[in-house]
C-alpha cells in the first residue's frame, strides 16, 4: 500500500523539479524490519521514485556495522542524506508529520547545495575548529 | 534529527521535557526555536568558545 498520497506526489514531483545536484539517501535497517524501519523504508522508496536525481540505498544495521559506524549511526531507523559530500545530516526515526516536510527540505538543500544562513551566522560558525555533533530532539506533530 | 518517541531513552537522558530540544556536543542544550546567530553562539559554547 502506498503511504504517499496522490496528491503528496503531485506536490513532492513539483517541488522536486527544482532540484539540480543528485542527492543520496542512505537508509539504515535491518533484515527483518522493525515497525518503524519499514515505514520509513516505505516512504523514502516512494519519495526517491519521485525524481531521476534522487537515489536510495539500503543499508543493513548489522551487516554493514562498519559503514554505520563510519557514519556514526547508532540506533534505526536512519537516514542519512549526501550531495557531492557529506553533509553530515541525519534522520533517526519516521520521518513524518512536520518531520516529512524537514526531509523534503534538507533534500532540497542539499541538491541547491543551500543553507540560508545569514554573514553573521557563518562569521560565528567560521570559528568552529573541532567536530560538533547536533542532536534536534523531536517528537511527531 | 532524533525521533525520541521512538528511542524514548533520549529524551529521558537529555531531560527532554518540550520539542525542539537541541543538544550539542552533549554540553548545551537549546530549546525551542531560536535564531540563527543565538543557535550558532550555543555551537562555539559547547566547544568552549
Amino acid at each position: 500500500m502506498a503511504i504517499l498520497k496522490d496528491n503528496d506526489r503531485k506536490q513532492l514531483t513539483e517541488i522536486f523539479g527544482q532540484l539540480t545536484n543528485p542527492v543520496k539517501l542512505v537508509l539504515f535497517t535491518q533484515d527483518v524490519e522493525c515497525d518503524y524501519c519499514q515505514i520509513t523504508h516505505e516512504m523514502v522508496e516512494e519519495v526517491c521514485s519521485l525524481s531521476p536525481k534522487l537515489t536510495l540505498e539500503v543499508k543493513d544495521f548489522v551487516k554493514d556495522e562498519a559503514e554505520a559506524e563510519k557514519m556514526g549511526i547508532d540506533k534505526i531507523p536512519a537516514l542519512a542524506i549526501f550531495g557531492d559530500k557529506d553533509y553530515g545530516i541525519r534522520l533517526y526515526g519516521v520521518p513524518s508529520g512536520y518531520e516529512f516536510s524537514s526531509l523534503i527540505e534538507s533534500i532540497v538543500d542539499v541538491s541547491l547545495r543551500r543553507h540560508g544562513l545569514p554573514d553573521n551566522v557563518l562569521a560565528e560558525l567560521a570559528k568552529v575548529d573541532k567536530p560538533v555533533r547536533m542532536q534536534v530532539l523531536i517528537t511527531p506533530t | 534529527m532524533v525521533e525520541v518517541t521512538e528511542f524514548p531513552h533520549l529524551a529521558v537522558k537529555y531531560e527532554v521535557q518540550g520539542v525542539p530540544h537541541t543538544v550539542i556536543n552533549e554540553e548545551e542544550h537549546v530549546i525551542g526555536l531560536v535564531s540563527p546567530i543565538e543557535f550558532a553562539q550555543a555551537v562555539l559554547r559547547s566547544i568552549g568558545k
